[in-house]
């Protein structure tokens, strides 16, 4: 039978397991957050739930995709029980998008299927995430948090298409029913 | 038989039946997502029969069963009786009303809003005021432990509180810290928006206040288990616990790092900053430090055990425990799914890896794994172990008892593994009616099918669980409670540090204010635009 002496002993060995396996597990974490710069959207910009639609970036006109004359692709979608306005928006693949959502009524959540793409949407907060699309075709989009009991019909699509095909018009634009 | 036993039985058995309703409702559900459509199934239906499971399972189950395992606890681990029983008893009846208030309002189809409630939504204030009830008697049982605690260590001054009462103790207070959050945000933002005093919430807010209790409530279901394993099944097992002292610093670490880490469940909110995610990301990792060093100690005490049974070599020892034990099986079978279970969530808490599995099915995987599988079989092998000094009988043969433990453990496999998978391809949590036409959604339907069986297997498992203890046909050997496992070398001189509380409490308050200080205090130095009440009770 094991003394104390040997208890503790193999205990304290234990414990270098384990503090090298915590230590591991929370490398591998820091490695692909600082190196490979992925990180959670965390942009903590505020927004009025009240207002949204009627001014700025998340009025109707302004919404779906646009191309900055830098270059730089944008899309602005607004989640509303039970909807995404636009429910399509076409992106191309190859290049980083930036992806902004706003909610006027409760919580939703977004999630490209196949992708990166995932935020929770909080009423009164401007949600962001970054995104290079590697796949083309139509990705499904759903809603992902609890909104209410159409929750389940509350989807969209991105249409993610190859460089060569995406087209924005003199503004900026570019949108589905143009492909 | 024990003192207390009338009140322990009204405890666990208003657990045990909130449990077997909602596996029932939890099998209809996956039936629903499935392509194979059951009566009834519309969104309302879903919606509600979703809220009342999570009700039933979060809020019922774990509670009752929490605060009645703890009153056993405290009169068998430090044979005594009770202090104040009528004051228990109040409690377990404002436990009792807030609970039906609740789930009537939840059947009433007035209060569809998940159990995590997702202000603005907002619902009947009856079913918010019914669940601050149920928290309001665990409240008083947090006293009546930490009042027993300490008449025994004034009766028995200088001598180690025995390690099952001082887990009981570290989780009794574990859990006021816990739900200071939740009771917050019902008190401050949720109710008065349900009795129409506010028309709006700020949701921020609202979650981090959430995230408070997210973690830690589940480290309050899960102390029961770790009970079990330090304290019966290495006695079960007929060996002894291979040290006190990692047992009480294992308790002690649970109370530390369950708190401070609550914000991993707002990775993908767009309210906080990345800098205290960070923080309580880092923080999370440590929580795997109690449990790594349980799953030593634990196997170390099976090892003298299966020794002391006459096992040789490496893993010969492993063989020759008795393991058609019910108490020494469900060990077993919780190991198992710790190991899984533990592996979904190391994924989930990787702050950048959770983008692919956040709000999807892998998730609901991960938690029913954990909680439904390592804990809820310990809360069978317990009330297996307890239930002859409680009532006089087996709770139905062993053989009958391990047919249901290995029904649940099979029936959680079947249903969850499918789940992760599902989960990985992008299927998305809390739908009702999947749209099977879609070329996306098509090929999930085969697992969605297994995993639905899945749930009927676990409801067979419920059900006979709830037969067992009901039955009376097999007098029982013996009426004494289970004896609690010896330590290694018997712990006659303890640190104070490690036989009470006042330090760790201390020490909370520390990581709390630099975990949660300013995540909290910037929605009050800046205000957010508030979100507009949504009713779904009108
Ligand atoms: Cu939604
Ligand atoms: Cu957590």
């Amino acid at each position: 039978m094991a003394s104390e002496e040997d208890v503790l002993r193999t205990e304290i060995r234990w414990s270098y397991v384990v503090a090298g396996a915590t230590a591991l597990i929370l490398g591998a974490i820091l490695f692909a957050g600082l190196a490979r710069g992925i990180n959670p959207p965390s942009n903590l910009e505020r927004i009025d739930p009240k207002t949204l639609h009627l001014t700025g970036e998340f009025a109707e006109g302004n919404l779906g995709t646009r191309v900055a004359p830098n270059g730089d692709v944008t899309v602005r979608i607004v989640t509303t029980q039970f909807a995404f306005v636009p429910q399509c928006v076409v992106v191309p693949t190859g290049r980083r998008v930036t992806l902004r959502f706003a909610s006027p009524d409760v919580i939703h959540g977004v999630l490209v299927a196949g992708t990166n793409v995932n935020t929770m949407v909080i009423p009164g907060y401007v949600a962001q995430v970054h995104s290079t699309f590697t796949k083309t075709g139509d990705l499904l989009t759903p809603c992902h948090e609890y909104c209410g009991l159409g929750h389940s019909q509350m989807w969209a699509v991105v249409r993610a298409v190859p460089p060569d095909r995406f087209a924005a018009d003199a503004e900026g634009r570019a949108n589905c029913d143009r492909l | 038989m024990i003192a207390s036993r009338r009140l322990v039985l009204a405890h666990l058995w208003t657990a045990f039946i909130a449990f077997a309703a909602a596996c029932v409702l939890g099998a209809w559900q996956m039936w629903v997502r499935s392509p194979l459509r059951p009566p009834l199934a519309t969104p309302e239906n879903y919606f509600l029969s979703v809220t009342a499971h999570g009700s039933a399972m979060a809020y019922v189950l774990t509670t009752f069963f929490i605060m009645g395992f703890g009153y056993y606890v405290a009169e068998t681990a430090l044979g005594r009786p009770l202090p104040r029983p009528r004051i228990a008893w109040a409690a377990f009846w404002i436990a009792m009303l807030g609970t039906l208030l609740a789930l009537g309002t939840v059947l009433s189809g007035r209060a569809t809003v998940l159990y995590t409630f997702y202000p603005p939504m907002t619902g009947s204030a009856v079913y918010y005021v019914g669940l601050v009830l149920v928290v309001v008697g665990s409240w008083v049982w947090v006293g009546l432990m930490v009042e027993a605690m300490r008449r025994w260590k004034k009766a028995e001054p200088g001598r180690p509180v025995p390690l099952a009462m001082f887990a009981t103790v570290a989780n009794a207070i574990m859990w006021a810290w816990t739900t200071v959050g939740v009771a917050a945000e019902l008190l401050f933002q949720v109710i008065p928006a349900a009795l129409g005093l506010v028309q709006s919430v700020d949701v921020g807010l609202s979650r981090t206040l959430f995230s408070w209790t997210l973690h830690a409530i589940v480290y309050f279901w899960l102390f029961p288990a770790y009970i079990a394993f330090y304290t019966m099944a290495p006695a079960a097992a007929g060996g002894r616990l291979y040290s006190d002292t990692m047992g009480r610093l294992t308790f002690v670490l649970f109370l530390l790092y369950s708190l401070p880490v609550g914000m991993h469940h707002l990775f993908m909110d767009p309210e906080h900053s990345t800098g205290f995610k960070f923080l309580q990301m880092v923080l999370t990792a440590f929580v795997a430090v109690p449990t790594l060093l349980t799953v030593f100690t634990i196997t170390a005490s099976m090892e003298i055990a299966g020794r002391l049974a006459g096992g040789r070599g490496l893993f010969g020892w492993i063989g020759a425990l008795p393991w058609h034990r019910p108490m020494v099986l469900a060990t077993g079978l919780s190991f198992v799914m710790l190991f899984f279970g533990g592996g979904g969530g190391l994924v989930n808490m990787a702050y950048g890896m959770n983008a692919m599995v956040h709000n999807t099915s892998w998730v609901t995987a991960h938690f029913h794994l954990i909680f439904g599988g390592t804990v809820v079989i310990m809360y069978f092998a317990i009330a297996y172990a307890i239930w002859p000094s409680l009532t006089g009988r087996e709770a139905g043969s062993f053989t009958r008892q391990r047919l249901q433990l290995w029904l649940w453990f099979i029936g959680m496999m079947v249903t969850t593994l499918p789940w992760h998978w599902l989960g990985l391809l992008g299927q998305w949590r809390r739908v009702a009616l999947f749209d099977y036409t879609n070329p996306t959604i098509a090929p999930w339907a085969p697992w969605v099918i297994v995993s639905f069986v899945g749930g009927l297997i676990l409801l067979v498992s419920a059900l006979l669980f709830v037969a067992n203890l009901a039955g009376r046909h097999v007098p029982a050997l013996r009426a004494l409670p289970p004896r609690y496992a010896q330590s290694h070398h018997e712990a006659s001189h303890v640190p104070t540090a490690l036989n009470g509380f006042g330090f760790w409490n201390a020490a909370v308050a520390v990581l709390m204010l630099a975990a949660y200080g300013w995540p909290i205090a910037q929605f009050f130095v800046e205000p957010s635009p508030g979100a507009i009440v949504h009713r779904v009770d009108r």
